[in-house]
C-alpha cells in the first residue's frame, strides 16, 4: 500500500513541491482569517451570539438587579458571560461542520493541500474571537451601566477565561457536527445549549435550583467554566486547577471522539 | 518501485466496495504528463469513485492509487494537483478574490492572483461575494481555484455543467492553455463533444470497469460505421439485404443507411436510383461509439447520451 515513501524527500522535475515553513504558517493564517471573515459577515450567526447574552444581561443583570446591589450584577456578568461564550463554540463548530459536511465543502478541502488541522484551527480561532467580543461587550455593560467595580486584572482574567473557555464547547459542537448532517444541527444544538445553561446555573443561580440539580451540576462543562469565571471576578473560591483540569478533560474527550469519527466517516 | 516520471497518476487494480455494491471492480488507469484524459461513462459507472481514490478522499479496498508515485493522502502529492469538484458549496459571504487568495495559500508556488483570474476569465468578479454569482460564474471561479496553485495535474469533475455555450467555449480554451503549459488534466464529463474537442485520450467506464481506453480516433474506430443519408424511393428492406449494410431506417423521404463499407454501398445506391439526391455521408462520432460500447451496460438509463 505505501511502499513508496522515499520519494517525498527528492525534488521532482519542476522542483517545487515541498513547502517552506513560512508559507505553511501563512496557510494556517489565511484559513483562520477567512473563517473569521465569513462569520463576521453572516448576521444570522453573529446576531444571536451577541444579542442573547447582552439582552439577557441588560434585563436580568442590570435593570432588574438594581435593588440587589452591584454583587448581583457582578455575579450575573459571569453567568451570562459563560452563556455567551458557549454559543460560538457549540454553533460555530457544530452548525458549520454539519453544513459543510453536507454541502461538500469539507470534501473539497480534504482534496486540497490544506495543511492538516487548518480547518479546525480556523474555526477555533473564529470561535475564540467571537467569545472575546461577547465578553468585552458584557464587560462594557457591566462596568458602564451597572457600575460593577472590576480591577483591570479581573476584567482581563474574565476575558481570558472566556476566550479559552470556548474550547471545550468547540469540541462538543464538533462532536455533534459529526453526528448530524445539514440543517438539523441548530435544533439539536439548542437542545443541548439551553438545558445545559439552565442546569449549570447560568440563568438562575445554582443555589436556587432544586437540590438534585445542584448535585448533578458538576457533570456539565458550563458549571466548571462558571466557577472559574467567578474566581476571575473575585466572587468564587473554587479550586481553579481542578475546574480547569475537568474542562480540559471534557475538551480532550469530545475532540478525540469527534476527530476519530471525522477520519472514519468524513 | 521506481515510477517512471512520465506517469503523474495511476490506479492499478483498484477495487472499492460500498457494502454490497462494488463501485470499482479492478480499474487500471494511467495518466501521463501533459495529457488531457477524458473519463466517460453513464451515472454510477465509477468515474467519481476513481477520482475520489486519486484525490485520497477514500481508500481502495484492493489495488492501489498513486499520485506522482505517492499515496494521494500525502499532502506533498496533493500540493501538485488542482481540483474542481462537481458539488461543493463554497462560503457565500467570501469575495472571489478572498477565496482565490485562501486556496492559493495552500500551495508552495501559486500563480499570482491576477494570472489565475485572467486564465479563468473572472478578473471582473474578484470583488463580488461568491454567493451573489450566477451558476456559470461560480463554475468559472471554481476553475480558477483549481488552477491557482500552479498544479501539474488538474481534476475537473463535470466542469461545464450549467454553463452557456459562450462560457463553455471560454473554459475549453482555458483548459487547452493549461495543457499547453504542460499540465495534465483529468476530465469527467457527460458531454461527448467536450471529450471529442479536448481529449487526447478517452476512457470509457461502466459498472465499475474500464470498457475501453485509447485516443478519440481509436475509440471511434471501434465502431467502424459510416452513415449515409439521402432522399430516395428505394425500398428500405431491399437495401438492408445488401452485403455490408448493417442497418437501414426510413425517415419520411429519407433513407438512413449504416455501413462499414461506405464506398461500395454508395456506388450501388447511386446505380440503383438515378434520382437519388441530398446525399450526406458521415463517419460515426464519439457519441455513436459511446452508445455502442455501453449499450448493454446502460440498461434503462439513457441520460448519459
Amino acid at each position: 500500500m505505501n511502499a513508496v515513501s522515499i520519494a517525498t524527500s527528492t525534488p521532482n522535475v519542476l522542483g517545487t513541491w515541498s513547502m517552506p515553513f513560512r508559507r505553511v504558517l501563512g496557510a494556517y493564517l489565511a484559513e483562520a482569517r477567512s473563517e473569521c471573515l465569513r462569520y463576521a459577515r453572516s448576521p444570522g450567526f453573529m446576531l444571536p451570539i451577541l444579542m442573547l447574552p447582552t439582552v439577557f444581561y441588560l434585563l436580568f443583570g442590570i435593570v432588574m438587579a438594581k435593588t440587589e446591589g452591584a454583587d448581583a450584577s457582578r455575579y450575573l456578568l459571569v453567568s451570562y458571560g459563560v452563556f455567551g461564550v458557549m454559543s460560538p463554540g457549540l454553533f460555530g463548530f457544530g452548525v458549520s461542520l454539519a453544513l459543510e459536511r453536507d454541502g461538500g465543502l469539507l470534501t473539497y478541502k480534504r482534496a486540497l493541500p490544506m495543511p492538516p488541522g487548518a480547518y479546525l484551527l480556523g474555526k477555533m480561532v473564529m470561535a475564540m474571537m467571537a467569545a472575546a467580543v461577547v465578553i468585552v461587550l458584557l464587560l462594557a455593560m457591566g462596568v458602564g451601566l451597572a457600575h460593577v467595580a472590576l480591577a483591570p486584572a479581573q476584567a482581563l482574567l474574565l476575558l481570558l477565561t472566556g476566550v479559552l473557555g470556548v474550547l471545550p464547547f468547540c469540541a462538543m459542537g464538533m462532536l455533534v457536527g459529526t453526528f448530524i448532517k445539514g440543517q438539523g444541527a441548530p435544533g439539536a444544538l439548542n437542545l443541548i445549549y439551553l438545558p445545559m445553561s439552565f442546569l449549570s446555573g447560568l440563568w438562575v443561580p445554582i443555589n436556587m435550583l432544586p437540590k438534585v440539580l445542584q448535585q448533578v451540576a458538576p457533570i456539565w462543562p458550563s458549571y466548571h467554566l462558571h466557577e472559574l469565571g467567578l474566581v476571575a471576578v473575585g466572587l468564587g473560591y473554587g479550586n481553579v486547577l481542578e475546574h480547569a483540569g475537568i474542562l480540559l478533560g471534557f475538551a480532550a474527550v469530545f475532540f478525540g471522539i469527534a476527530a476519530r469519527r471525522l477520519r472514519r466517516y468524513g | 518501485m521506481n515510477p517512471t516520471s512520465d506517469v503523474v497518476a495511476q490506479l492499478s487494480g483498484a477495487v472499492k466496495r460500498y457494502g454490497q455494491l462494488t463501485a470499482l471492480d479492478g480499474v487500471d488507469l494511467v495518466l501521463h504528463r501533459g495529457e488531457l484524459l477524458a473519463v466517460l461513462g453513464p451515472n454510477g459507472a465509477g468515474k467519481s469513485t476513481s477520482i475520489s481514490l486519486l484525490l485520497g478522499l477514500i481508500r481502495p479496498d484492493g489495488g492501489r492509487a498513486e499520485l506522482f508515485g505517492l499515496d494521494p493522502q500525502q499532502i506533498d502529492a496533493r500540493r501538485r494537483i488542482g481540483v474542481m469538484l462537481q458539488s461543493a458549496v463554497l462560503p457565500p459571504s467570501l469575495r472571489v478574490g478572498e477565496l482565490l487568495r485562501l486556496v492559493a495559500s495552500y500551495y508552495p508556488n501559486p500563480r499570482p492572483l491576477d494570472e489565475s483570474a485572467h486564465l479563468a476569465g473572472i478578473a471582473d468578479l474578484l470583488k463580488r461575494p461568491y454567493g451573489k454569482l450566477s451558476g456559470g460564474q461560480m463554475r468559472r471561479v471554481q476553475f480558477a481555484l483549481a488552477l491557482c496553485g500552479r498544479p501539474e495535474l488538474v481534476f475537473l469533475d463535470e466542469p461545464t455543467v450549467g454553463m452557456d455555450i459562450d462560457a463553455r467555449q471560454k473554459l475549453w480554451a482555458a483548459m487547452r492553455a493549461l495543457v499547453a503549459e504542460g499540465c495534465s488534466v483529468v476530465l469527467t464529463t457527460h458531454y461527448l463533444e467536450e471529450a471529442e474537442a479536448l481529449a487526447q485520450r478517452v476512457v470509457v467506464m461502466a459498472k465499475g470497469r474500464v470498457l475501453s481506453e485509447g485516443s478519440v480516433d481509436a475509440l471511434r474506430a471501434q465502431v467502424p460505421l459510416t452513415r449515409i443519408r439521402c432522399v430516395t424511393d428505394l425500398d428500405a428492406a431491399k437495401v438492408a439485404a445488401w452485403p455490408q449494410v448493417s442497418s437501414v431506417e426510413r425517415e419520411g423521404a429519407r433513407l438512413l443507411v449504416s455501413t462499414d463499407a461506405a464506398e461500395n454501398v454508395l456506388r450501388r445506391l447511386l446505380d440503383a436510383d438515378l434520382a437519388l439526391r441530398e446525399l450526406e455521408v458521415q463517419r460515426a462520432g464519439l457519441a455513436e461509439a459511446f452508445m455502442e460500447l455501453t449499450r448493454e451496460e446502460r440498461g434503462i438509463e439513457q441520460e448519459a447520451a
